[in-house]
């Protein structure tokens, strides 16, 4: 499928990269799913006015992410879209959905809302689930991103056959996913390379990075140096885990790369401090639990639950997230940490 | 006297269900049907002792002698073809495709409620093994709202899956409400790749009224655990039902947890594919039962 050549730069041909804010998607997580219209406003007014082309708004787990297994959502995600969407003078505003959580109606639910970008995850080998809700995307006429959620716990060569799929079934960008914050440099740089190589003109290649191991920043220039043109990030790195690469932070580095995001460098690093903060529950910080999951490749959503958990039950957090990682969990499988944290109990006894 | 079967689609379901009706005191699988010539499936069945042939239903319809019983082993799209032709010659099928044409049956929840039906639907296997746990529970209390995560591995999913998931959690939250009694349910359903391939895990979350009372429910859960343990031997819970107060993240309602994992028997499929032995087995006993109502025994 053709991909429209300008779909990349909503403002002008002359960006380099695409930057995609997450805040009010991945920061969901460690918002425990509580955010409200108000905070939405706030942060896509701020983000907006920095020059941030797209911001993504949805429960941290996708459409129909609010559930038991997940969290349930303080404001209904579908009018925190329309809020998005109704405040961005310029910005687009992208939403998530993961297939086997999500289903075909949440989408057009979104579309209606006014969500523009329909981003599709799937875990980094089973991408042929998605192939029903790309072609509902393009066929309703929204863009369309791929995640290959986990990207660090396949091989480069793998990842391409499974972006190969996303691409053939109307995916027009597919994004190396490092969901772990467990990729290292040109761990990143091999498999947005090899991407690159399969999908030539069929479809761009992006990167969402984490900072479990506080990569976010280098593993996003190393995916812009292996020919990525789209970046995630949150401001002020308001993502799970130890959150993701700060877009304050990487549109600096840009900058004085002279890599053109169309971000203000000045406007960005005042909402991050101005903004964003104050709606934080705290700071996303490479502590102990999140700097475990980076270090065991542990899908980085599974942060709060492990916290929560490890008081319901008195267990330790890091023993749960490396067991997590030793199970070979992936992302959604967030009810098997309380599997493994009665598992834990049982042996204590 | 048993009860005759025919098996129509003899791929890795179709032949599972056949090693697992090999063994039934109540059901004697007499004709497999498929429609390659090279089917390993139909070799199989004829190595034991089946009539078998890949002439499609056309042949099996042309038998003088009908099945009792016929179990439906092949997509969605062949089944509604299907089984207008069944009901024409007078045979009750048990559909383990996403069809859904006849009513949602799961043995341990509302087997005796659909006998009559010209053909019965099995729901998913996620429904298999989750719904009923929710329905032990809405037996006790009002539950409102129900919710399952089924983990498969993402070497038992096939391409049939793959392509229609959205299928699965569409049918499986519809079967928590019509058949496990939740007033709204939700599926989910998740693909891991791991290997070795793990067994499939399946949790079901249930809303609770404030002042349940848990060991009633407990109670209740538990005995449900071994009725469906009773035609699926690889079923069992693994620990306690979790209890838990109300609070931002559950939505303000009070919930309980429980935790299931799925052995499948090692039939035809590997032990890993409790997914795909329990719609065997859950087959298997619907056959059962409606053999005996049959046959008076």
């Amino acid at each position: 499928m053709p991909v429209p050549p300008t779909f990349l730069s909503p403002y002008s041909d002359e960006l380099d990269l695409r930057v995609t804010d997450s805040s009010l998607r991945d920061g969901s997580h460690a918002k425990r799913h509580q955010f409200t219209t108000e905070h939405v406003v706030d942060i896509v007014t701020a983000l907006d006015e920095a020059g941030v082309p797209v911001i993504e708004v949805t429960h941290g787990d996708g459409l129909g992410g609010s559930s038991f297994n997940y969290g349930f959502s303080h404001t209904p995600e579908l009018e925190l879209i329309s809020a998005a969407v109704k405040t961005a003078k310029r910005a687009k505003i992208a939403f998530l959905m993961l297939p086997g959580l999500g289903v075909k109606d949440d989408i057009r639910a979104a579309q209606d809302a006014g969500g523009q970008i329909c981003r599709i995850a799937t875990h980094c080998t089973e991408a042929d689930v998605s192939r029903q809700h790309f072609g509902l995307a393009r066929e309703l006429g929204l863009e369309t991103v791929g995640f290959l959620m986990m990207s660090h716990s396949t091989t480069p060569e793998e990842l391409a056959r499974q972006a190969r799929i996303m691409a053939d079934a109307g995916c027009q960008c597919v994004y190396v996913v490092d969901s772990a914050g467990a990729l290292i440099m040109e761990q990143t740089y091999d498999r947005v390379a090899a991407l690159v190589a399969e999908l030539g003109d069929d479809a761009q290649v992006g990167f969402h990075g984490h900072e479990n191991l506080g990569m976010g920043i280098a593993n996003s220039l190393f995916a812009a140096r292996a020919g990525a043109k789209q970046i995630d990030g949150s401001t002020r790195r308001f993502g799970a885990g130890a959150g993701n690469t700060p877009v304050e932070g990487f549109v600096a580095v840009a900058d004085k790369l002279g890599v053109k995001t169309g971000i203000d460098v000045r406007k960005i690093i005042d909402a991050a401090e101005d903004v964003v903060r104050p709606v934080m529950d705290g700071e996303c910080l490479l502590d102990r639990l999140s700097l475990t999951m980076g270090y065991a490749g542990v899908y980085s959503s599974f942060l709060k639950h492990a916290d929560r958990l490890s008081k319901r039950y008195d267990v330790s957090g890091a023993e749960l997230l490396i067991r997590a990682g030793q199970r070979k969990l992936v992302g959604g499988q967030e009810d098997q940490l309380i599997d493994i944290a009665l598992e834990i109990v049982a042996e204590q006894q | 006297m048993k009860a005759t079967a025919a098996i129509v689609g003899s791929g890795n379901i179709g032949t599972d269900l056949l090693y697992k009706l090999m063994r039934s005191d109540l059901i004697e699988p007499r004709w497999m049907v498929g429609v390659d010539p090279s089917s390993e499936g139909l070799q199989r069945a004829r190595a034991l002792g089946l009539e078998a042939s890949s002439d499609g239903v056309d042949w099996l319809l042309g038998l003088d002698e009908k099945p009792d019983l016929l179990f439906e082993a092949t997509s969605a799209y062949v089944f509604r073809a299907n089984a207008p032709r069944y009901k024409q010659a007078g045979i009750k099928a048990i559909d383990l495709t996403p069809a859904a044409l006849g009513p949602y049956v799961v043995p341990a929840a509302n087997m005796m409620d659909n006998l009559d039906a010209d053909n019965i639907n099995l729901v998913t296997c996620g429904g298999q093994a989750t719904i009923p746990i929710v329905h032990a529970i809405a037996s006790v209390v009002h539950v409102a709202y129900a919710e399952i995560v089924a983990s498969v591995s993402s070497a038992s999913a096939g391409p049939g899956t793959r392509d229609n998931i959205d299928e699965f959690t569409r049918t499986t939250s519809r079967g928590i409400e019509a058949v496990g009694g939740a007033e709204r349910g939700k599926a989910i359903i998740i693909l891991n790749p791991a290997d070795p391939p793990p067994l499939m895990r399946n949790t079901v979350f249930c809303s609770l009224p404030e002042g349940a009372d848990q060991d009633v429910i407990a109670a209740s859960i538990n005995k449900r655990v071994d009725e469906v343990a009773s035609y699926v031997p690889g079923y069992r819970m693994r620990g306690e039902p979790q209890f838990d107060g109300a609070s931002d993240v559950n939505g303000g309602m009070s919930r309980v947890a429980v935790f299931l994992e799925v052995e499948g028997a090692g039939d035809f499929f590997p032990p890993y594919a409790g997914n795909l032995d329990i719609m065997t087995a859950a087959a298997t006993r619907v056959g059962e039962v409606l053999a005996q109502s049959k046959v008076g025994v």
